[in-house]
């Protein structure tokens, strides 16, 4: 019997050092940026802290700007941009790490008539060239609904359509969610949110750019035009704590890449000995 | 004992001294560097343009902080003073007492609330009604601001209503007044320095307002227009503190507008002080 008992005890001991090991990390990992990331970053945060039950990954929906601008001043730990870093960031000391791509989807309201637009007529409706939806076969004035300047989805979007500065707005809304409620909302509406966002929501239509459907396979060849980079933002010279630092190696693995399809984004391509680390 | 009481008085009187100090010498320095003219002046609020130069101008805030708030009041005087007649005056004390209720209720939704319902119902039902291509207009803001500050309003005229002595009442009907005439030539003359502190009240409340408005008004820097998309002072500094680098001018030229908000504030405060003065 007290044999049987030690036995089981020993047992019990190894397995709990076994899952000790298994999880050696452990801590708080603080997020901040990009609303565009918000599924990508969600679907990764929860597996991750699902293999990791010592860990915990808070995630604040803030906006690129707003993300880089914390690690900078070092409230948070990995900050997430969905644009590439400005000179005067990199200045600063600042490295990104490209995770996925995404796609900007172009988005109307669902009763609008129009389903295809070239990237001309997207620029020229933003800058208030066309005002009206009648040159396009439907009625109505146009309302251009945008983001915020810390966006990166707004940097993304006037870069590639080259309206940086130019933009008339009827509505600068602070989040992806909000430009999507919004164009759901006006049927005159229309805006510019992340395709991992906009996936299978009703209410709105994402139109063709140039033919072109927003779909991960147009995104990753290249041919749907309107697209940047989801990016990992951290300081380019000192440590992240042990529990951030797995969780970043974890996001650029192999095992994040098939969340991040499920999120509706598109893996970037990792280097072989980053991955593999 | 007496000094820890002194002791916490200090303490209320050095955070006032503290924020003070903080934002003169942090809004200062900007509206120095970008001019005085065309930092007040300035009609083009473009603070992050990379391919034009960027310019600071904050009329467009000013203008519109003004215009939303004064309409608020336009509207809410009139609704607020009629509900606080009727509640001082007319209304049965039973239904008078349902109604403060509600006001007093009205006073304490938070103002996030105020936006949410303005986003999801007022600014829709605005983009109908006026058949706009957009409903978060300048219109959607004062709407919201107007029922923002009708508890103030209410609340403070009513005080100021009950207050006046029963004889003024009591003589002018004994003289052959109808009770309407009453009210409006007697009773609300005799309160009128207690109704101009609910007015000066509810225009505090409505400057210094943010999150409610931020979700109705559309948030575009340009000048004022009714229908048109417009942002306060208050979300210029809400929606741009975050990503406003730390060090850069953009940064600093929102703590001015925080600075010429305060001023406002202050200048509203001082208002205050002298009616309250002229009651006693």
């Amino acid at each position: 019997m007290k044999k049987t008992i030690a036995i089981l005890l020993s047992l019990v001991m190894a397995v709990s050092l076994l899952t000790v090991g298994a999880c050696a990390v452990s801590g708080t990992v603080a997020a901040n940026g990009s609303t565009s990331m918000e599924k990508v970053i969600g679907i990764l945060s929860e597996q991750f802290m699902e293999d990791n039950q010592d860990v915990t990954i808070t995630y604040d929906a803030t906006g690129s700007g707003t993300g880089i601008e914390a690690v900078a001043t070092g409230t948070c730990d990995i900050g997430l941009a969905s644009r590439n870093l400005k000179d005067a960031e990199v200045e600063k000391g600042l490295a990104a790490t490209t995770v996925a791509l995404d796609g900007i989807a172009i988005i109307v309201n669902e009763n609008c008539p129009v389903d295809d637009l070239t990237v001309e007529q997207i620029a020229a409706i933003f800058t208030g060239e066309i005002t009206d939806w009648a040159d396009f076969g439907g009625k109505g004035e146009i309302a251009c609904i945008g983001r915020e300047a810390g966006s990166g989805t707004r940097d993304g979007f006037e870069s590639i359509t080259k309206t940086t500065d130019k933009c008339v707005l009827a509505q600068e809304l602070t989040s992806t969610g909000a430009v999507i409620a919004a164009v759901k909302s006006s049927a005159n509406a229309i805006g510019y949110a992340s395709y991992a966002a906009v996936e299978g929501q009703t209410g709105i239509k994402v139109l063709t750019v140039e033919g072109v459907a927003c779909t991960s396979e147009n995104i990753v060849d290249g041919s749907y035009v309107i697209q940047r980079p989801f990016n990992l933002v951290t300081l380019a010279e000192g440590e992240l704590s042990e529990a951030a630092q797995a969780f970043f190696y974890y996001m650029l693995s192999e095992d994040a890449a098939e969340l991040i399809t499920l999120a509706g984004a598109v893996p970037a391509p990792q280097p072989e000995e980053e991955a593999g680390k | 004992m007496n000094v820890l009481f002194f002791l916490c008085g200090i303490i209320t009187v050095g955070f006032v001294l503290c924020i003070c100090v903080y934002l003169v010498l942090s809004g200062l320095p900007a509206i120095g560097k970008i001019g005085v003219g065309e930092f007040f002046l300035g009609k083009v609020w473009k603070p992050t343009a990379t391919t034009v130069e960027p310019s600071y101008g904050i009329l467009p805030f000013l203008l519109t902080s003004i215009c939303g708030t004064a309409g608020a009041v336009l509207l809410g005087i009139p609704i607020g003073l009629l509900t606080a007649v009727f509640l001082a005056k007319v209304a049965p004390p039973r239904l008078a007492e349902m109604i403060r209720t509600a006001v007093q209720l009205l006073a304490g939704i938070p103002s996030v609330v105020y936006g949410l319902v303005g986003m999801i119902v007022l600014v829709p039902g605005v983009q109908r009604l006026f058949n706009l291509s957009s409903g978060a207009t300048l219109f959607a803001a004062i709407l919201v601001l107007a029922v923002m500050i009708l508890p103030s309003i209410i609340n403070v005229s009513e005080t100021a209503l009950r207050a006046v002595p029963k004889e003024f009442e009591d003589a002018s009907l004994a003289l052959g007044a109808t009770e309407l005439e009453t009210y409006f030539r007697v009773s609300v003359p005799a309160a009128k320095s207690g109704i101009a502190t609910s007015i000066v009240l509810g225009v505090g409340r409505a400057i210094g307002e943010a999150m409610a408005i931020i979700m109705v008004s559309g948030n575009v820097p340009n000048m004022p227009k009714l229908f048109g998309s417009v942002r306060f002072m208050t979300t210029a500094i809400a929606s741009e503190m975050s990503y406003a680098p730390v060090g850069s001018l953009q940064r600093e030229a929102l703590f001015s507008i925080g600075l010429v908000l305060f001023l406002f504030i202050m200048l509203i405060n001082v208002l205050l002080n002298v009616f309250v003065k002229k009651e006693r």
